[in-house]
């Protein structure tokens, strides 16, 4: 159906676009891979699955900014699961922001640390918008074979 | 999380690679979740875990289990490192590591520490599919190790190794192990846990460093001296029929990694150095010489005792076989001709498990060879779990005066079974300890600290942290009552020479602080190990013993302070 490759077209495009900004890395591309018939929506689960656990860390960071002085051993072993966890999912600008937070710690340098990590909620938040806007188009879009098969 | 892949302790009879049994931890669930699925499309049977106690549960429930082990550096609850360790150590597995970390420093700790591999995150799946790469080789030398020393050409048994592993019987080869291995196998069979799966244990051609065994190799390290030591040697004066300069050649890299690890651990704890001979030596002189003649080996009715102290007997071998100073080690207990201390401790071998702290005794020391602790130790009772990284034995830490004050509990601990609470002392520093106790008759132990060569990975991953040694803890330690007690006798008894450095005391009773150790460590399940900052580490006392033996001092329970709670180390 034409409405099917229509959509099927427009998640491409997406898809694509979040590569193109940035947004995403190359291990997104592996959880695509690692879907299959017995995972079908594997690469939805993993993200979610992500930002529910990574939900905690967040929190902790942001208690730990509260405290003064600032505990940067504590802080820079926080962001540190929290970027491997990130890379995880691929989310590259993210990652990106996390190492710039770790690199204030490492410094000692407090104020850098809390205004990079708003960066790093910004754009946390920002790549789970997008990516719910994905996924949901994808659902919609439905699996790739009946578009195929319909006319 | 922990969930459980069928087939345990099925070897996979064709296909390998496929159906590599793969044991996944990593504390983050999003990862996990990816690497079990990339794991599961290599055709693997995979097991994950979140925590790394939990892992090592696994693996010590399900010996011969699993083929590979893939782990998180960074867990919540274990450093990655230790664990590394202590998979190598117990259960000689291929470990990987991963971590988002790719520095040089975090790369090579993970070599040092025995990994087979380093990868970095974001992993990919092509990465994961070659993994089997690793348990490939690791029996490939088995087997060649085996053949080799039976005589067979190495060409030709490395050939059939391959052809073994093209025929895909590989793994389900036991056929083809040579009659030494089997008989290996029986031979330890006895001194594996029971949950051991002989017939897996029997396939994977693996060497199973049983604490005779590992006394041995102590004896001949101490023997030959540590700094000429060389897998060779020590083969040949081990005369173990079946064992291969390979199997040698990687135990002794991993001793020697544990003792460097003790020595760093002991540097660090360079405070508790200064550790108050003197407060001991008094105590401890008049009990060490009191005590003497009340050793009397006993078998502990260490029911549960099967963790097998190979720290135990290493000390005890050690200490025999010197009866000066151990110059590597650090702390050189000399043996000091005392009547009443030559016990066998054959039954205290056996006794000498960990576990069996329950109710030790002080009444036998090890004063003699500590003739087998097992290696491995299987915690039935009491901290199934450490008992391993107890026994090892905090090597490093064995601090003179903390022998003293170790080796009065120990000998209490001798009788093991009695120790009312064992796990929980802190393993003072079984290490010393056991050496100690291998004097054969309480002899005058000189504790010397010394630097440990190497790290060792002794995984004691639990890392007992060795009491304070200069405090006579096993006073102060809330200990079981009827431990104290014991303890305390027995350490007075080992106090023979109040005045004299600390541990020349004549009938200086190492093997108490050695005893306590074990004791501790059997009562910590995940005590870590303190420092290894006792300097006193006794030569050729198995490393594992050694680390096993450190408690922490943090050990919530009382009894932790007590060291002589290990009493099953303590080999009189």
């Amino acid at each position: 159906m034409e409405r099917n490759s229509q959509l099927h077209r427009q998640v491409a495009l997406m898809r694509q676009s979040l590569f193109d900004q940035g947004y995403l890395d190359e291990q997104f591309v592996q959880l695509e891979e690692l879907q299959d018939d017995a995972n079908p929506n594997f690469v939805e689960e993993v993200v979610t699955l992500y930002y529910r656990d990574s939900a905690r860390l967040i929190a902790s960071i942001e208690q730990a900014l509260d405290k003064s002085p600032l505990d940067f051993n504590k802080l820079d072993s926080y962001m540190h699961q929290f970027k491997g966890s990130s890379s995880s999912i691929g989310g590259r600008k993210v990652k990106a922001e996390c190492a710039q937070f770790r690199e204030y710690c490492r410094a000692g340098n407090g104020e850098g640390c809390i205004r990079t990590f708003q960066q790093v909620k910004r754009e946390y938040a920002t790549l789970r918008k997008k990516l719910e806007t994905y996924f949901q188009l994808a659902r919609q879009a439905g699996p790739r074979d009946s578009a195929s098969r319909s006319t | 999380m922990m969930e459980s892949s069928k087939g345990f302790s099925s070897p996979r009879s064709n296909g390998f690679p496929a159906g590599l049994r793969v044991l996944v931890v990593d504390d983050d669930p999003t990862w996990l979740k990816i690497l079990e699925k990339m794991l599961k499309k290599c055709s693997y049977e995979v097991t994950t875990c979140g925590l790394a106690r939990d892992a090592l549960k696994l693996l010590r429930e399900r010996k011969g289990g699993y083929d590979i082990v893939i782990s998180d550096v960074n867990m919540p609850d274990m450093d990655g490192f230790k664990l590394l360790e202590l998979v190598g150590l117990e259960m000689d597995l291929p470990v990987i590591m991963m971590s988002v970390d790719g520095e040089t420093s975090r790369v090579k700790k993970g070599v040092q520490h025995g990994a087979c591999d380093y990868l970095l995150k974001p992993i990919r799946m092509k990465e994961l599919r070659n993994i089997w790469q690793h348990v490939f080789r690791k029996r490939i030398h088995e087997i060649k190790d085996i053949e080799s020393h039976d005589g067979l050409e190495d060409l030709q048994v490395t050939k059939s190794g391959y052809d073994w592993v093209d025929d895909g019987h590989f793994f389900s080869g036991e056929d083809m192990l040579t009659p030494g291995k089997k008989r290996k196998d029986l031979e330890n069979k006895h001194d594996e846990k029971d949950l051991t799966d002989p017939s897996s244990s029997a396939k994977k051609a693996r060497v199973v460093w049983s604490v005779d065994l590992h006394q041995k190799f102590v004896r001949a390290v101490n023997q030959i001296g540590y700094d000429k030591v060389g897998p060779k040697k020590i083969l040949d004066l081990m005369n173990v029929p079946w064992l291969t300069r390979e199997n040698v050649a990687s135990h002794l890299q991993k001793y020697r990694l544990y003792l460097s690890r003790l020595q760093k651990e002991n540097d660090m704890r360079s405070s508790y150095g200064g550790m108050k001979h003197s407060d001991l030596n008094p105590q401890d002189a008049a009990r060490a010489s009191s005590h003497q003649n009340s050793i009397n080996f006993q078998q502990n009715d260490a029911t549960n005792g099967n963790s097998k102290f190979a720290g135990n007997n290493l000390l005890i071998q050690n200490l025999n076989s010197k009866n000066n100073e151990i110059d590597t080690r650090g702390t050189i207990i000399t043996e000091q001709s005392g009547p009443g201390i030559s016990h066998s401790l054959p039954p205290l071998e056996q006794e000498m498990k960990f576990t069996a702290f329950d109710g030790i005794t002080p009444r036998s020391y090890p004063w003699r060879e500590v003739p087998e602790i097992q290696f491995h130790q299987e915690n039935a009772g009491n901290q199934p779990e450490d008992c391993f990284g107890h026994v090892a034995g905090p090597v490093g830490g064995l601090q003179n005066h903390v022998q003293v004050d170790e080796l009065l509990p120990i000998t209490s601990i001798s009788s093991r079974a009695q120790l009312p609470n064992p796990i929980e002392t802190k393993p003072l520093n079984v290490d010393y300890a056991i050496n100690s106790f291998t004097q054969a008759s309480p002899v005058k132990t000189r504790i010397d600290s010394f630097p440990l060569p190497t790290k060792s990975h002794m995984g004691n991953q639990q890392a007992i942290q060795p009491p304070s040694i200069n405090t006579p803890i096993m006073e102060s330690q809330g200990f079981n009552p009827s431990c104290i007690t014991d303890l305390e006798s027995s350490r007075r008894n080992f106090s023979s020479t109040p005045t004299e450095s600390p541990f020349t005391s004549p009938d200086e009773i190492l093997q108490v602080g050695w005893l306590q150790d074990y004791s501790t460590c059997l009562g910590l399940q995940n005590i870590e190990f303190p420092d290894f900052g006792d300097p006193t580490i006794i030569p050729g006392v198995p490393v594992h013993l050694y680390t096993a033996l450190k408690f922490d001092y943090d050990q919530p329970s009382d009894q932790s302070e007590l060291p002589v709670i290990n009493q099953g180390l303590f080999i009189a």
